[in-house]
């Protein structure tokens, strides 16, 4: 598609950022705990300046909104924020366990995903997508915020399991999972180039958001206890 | 020259624009404490939700009525620290990056030197050198202050900051929180002769402050009274005057000691009447002056941070692409911004 469509995807320890440019996608990507907000805008920066463009020239900004690192994802949705009301950009908000079910699907070919991040508190943020047309991935029920032991598996069908959940929680899901799970990636990061595929997708049906409406999802809404 | 000024530091989400010929153009203040409230304190991830929310309406909001659009902006500046570092985040990447996107300078501002330099938002204005108090929830600080970025801390809290002694007191009185502003009420119906709260650390050198004993000796005249209305009052009342009376005696040791004879007082604890009328006290008997920010600038505010952005902006301190916040951080750290 001919579009200019810049991504970040920030919800994890690793830090990318895409440019995609009429089915060219450039990629800056480090594996670096805490150092998102020092990191993220001098890539996107880099990224533009190859490419000799101005944020004004671009056609729509895409992020991962989580669920994943409640710090993290704020990052991305701030810097979509700025930059989407400072040059008056439309917003794309991708689901940052798409993001990972698609790179596992570009990385192995295969159809089935089953997603879990580490969500910390014994839990696990819970996706199950399968490829559709394009290699974009289509979830199947609801993303989810669970105990390992209570994600919901599917039936049968031949699966991939990918993300830090199946490092973090692996016994425990690849024996719910038996036979079903046919290869692991347990150590796959969300990244900013799938942001930037699925974004392209979104954006051709127009699944667009104001730069204010840019938020995160964060899954685990129980974040207070009362006194 | 106009600059946007965003502050995040904590629980309040505020946006202002100050310009070289208007001063301040136009302000707004989102506050979470209701928020809070049920919690009895800060919530640091729910005000870091709050302000992704809140922030990029009340920017729009604000230039709107500053009658701005983004051609006219020379700088963005956010408050950089110290604070609750999620806090910090969303208002530090969302301006560095509006600022990117527009083509102008970002300003990484400190909150605390924001507080120092509020009154000159006001039409009669200190000239340098000052004392400034900076009293509120989070700190209890004594500044000598030369010029922006010329800061010498004469005085800090070594516990409790002012503040939060109010509202510690507060609560363990019964009142709601934030109980700073209900118990400073409520001391006005207390008895002053009936309970004596000691100074702390007035019997020694030094402007350094600590509050959290007189919390203590709060609690403890609490259990021994017979626990009524009236007893809440006059512990609230014993209490307040003790803090103020301790504040007012390390102010006048800092005009002593330094000589300077301006003082300002800034941060939340500076809207309290009482402190306000015994420091204009204080001034009077040194021939000196005391001034304040309008009680809505003395907490927190986009105001003073597009205020002294755009002082750091006209000495051509801007920040980089790679955002940095500073949970800790101390005003002594500043360079000077001479312009």
């Amino acid at each position: 598609m001919a579009i200019r469509l810049l991504a970040i995807e920030t919800a994890t320890a690793a830090c990318s950022a895409a440019l995609y440019i009429d089915g060219e996608i450039q990629e800056r990507h480090a594996f670096a705990p805490r150092q998102h907000a020092a990191l993220v805008l001098p890539m996107i920066e880099s990224l533009l300046v190859e490419a000799d463009l101005k944020p004004g020239q671009l056609d729509a900004i895409a992020f991962g909104r989580g669920p994943g690192s409640f710090t993290g994802v704020r990052i991305a949705a701030s810097v979509v924020q700025g930059i989407a009301l400072g040059a008056g950009l439309p917003v794309i908000a991708v689901s940052t366990l798409a993001a990972l079910a698609a790179g596992a699907i570009r990385e192995t070919e295969t159809q089935g995903v089953l997603v879990a991040l580490d969500a910390r508190m014994e839990e696990v943020y819970w996706g199950r997508y399968v490829a559709v047309t394009n290699r974009v991935p289509a979830l199947q029920g609801e993303e989810a915020v669970c105990k390992p032991e209570c994600v919901h598996m599917p039936a049968d069908g031949i699966w991939i399991g990918a993300g830090s959940g199946w490092d973090s929680y692996g016994s425990m899901l690849v024996e719910r999972a038996g036979e079903r799970v046919v290869r692991l990636l347990p150590d796959l990061e969300p990244r900013a180039l799938d942001i930037a595929n699925l974004g392209v997708d979104k954006f051709g049906r127009n699944e667009v958001i104001a730069p204010e409406a840019a938020v995160p999802v964060y899954l685990r809404d129980n974040v207070a206890r009362e006194p | 020259m106009r600059v946007l000024g965003i502050e995040t530091s904590c629980d309040e989400t505020g946006v202002a624009v100050y310009a070289r010929d208007g001063g301040l153009l136009a302000h707004a203040l989102y506050s979470q404490v209701e928020l809070h409230a049920r919690y009895g304190g800060v919530v640091p991830e729910l005000a870091s939700r709050d302000h992704i929310r809140k922030l990029l309406p009340l920017v729009q909001d604000v230039m709107s009525e500053a009658g701005t659009g983004a051609s006219d902006i020379d700088g963005v500046a956010f408050t950089a620290g110290p604070g609750l570092v999620g806090a910090l985040l969303v208002g530090a990447l969302t301006g560095r990056c509006l600022a990117w996107s527009w083509g102008v300078s970002a300003i990484a501002v400190h909150h605390m030197e924001g507080h120092l330099l509020a009154p000159m938002l006001e039409p009669e204005t200190p000239g340098f050198p000052f004392i400034a108090l900076l009293v509120s929830g989070g700190h209890s600080l004594l500044v000598e202050v030369n010029g922006v970025g010329r800061y010498r801390v004469l005085g800090d809290s070594i516990d409790d900051a002012v503040g939060e002694a109010f509202d510690k007191t507060a609560k363990l009185l019964g009142l709601p929180y934030p109980g700073g502003p209900a118990l400073a009420q409520l001391a006005l119906q207390g008895n002053p002769e009936r309970f004596t709260f000691p100074r702390p650390m007035t019997d020694r050198p030094g402007l350094d402050f600590s509050f959290s004993g007189l919390k203590t000796f709060a609690l403890n005249t609490w259990r021994e009274s017979a626990q009524d209305d009236q007893a809440r009052a006059d512990i609230a009342r014993a209490f307040e005057e003790a803090v103020v009376d301790t504040m007012v005696i390390k102010c006048r040791r800092a005009l002593h000691q330094t000589g300077i004879r301006q003082l300002i007082i800034a941060g939340g604890v500076g809207a309290n009447q009482r402190l306000r009328e015994r420091l204009g006290q204080l001034m009077a008997e040194e021939d000196g002056r005391v001034f304040y920010p309008r009680p809505e600038f003395c907490t927190d505010n986009g105001a003073m941070i597009a205020y002294a952005g755009y002082r750091r902006l006209l000495a051509g301190q801007t920040a980089p692409l790679s955002v940095n916040v500073t949970p800790r951080w101390s005003l002594e750290e500043l360079d000077p911004a001479d312009a």
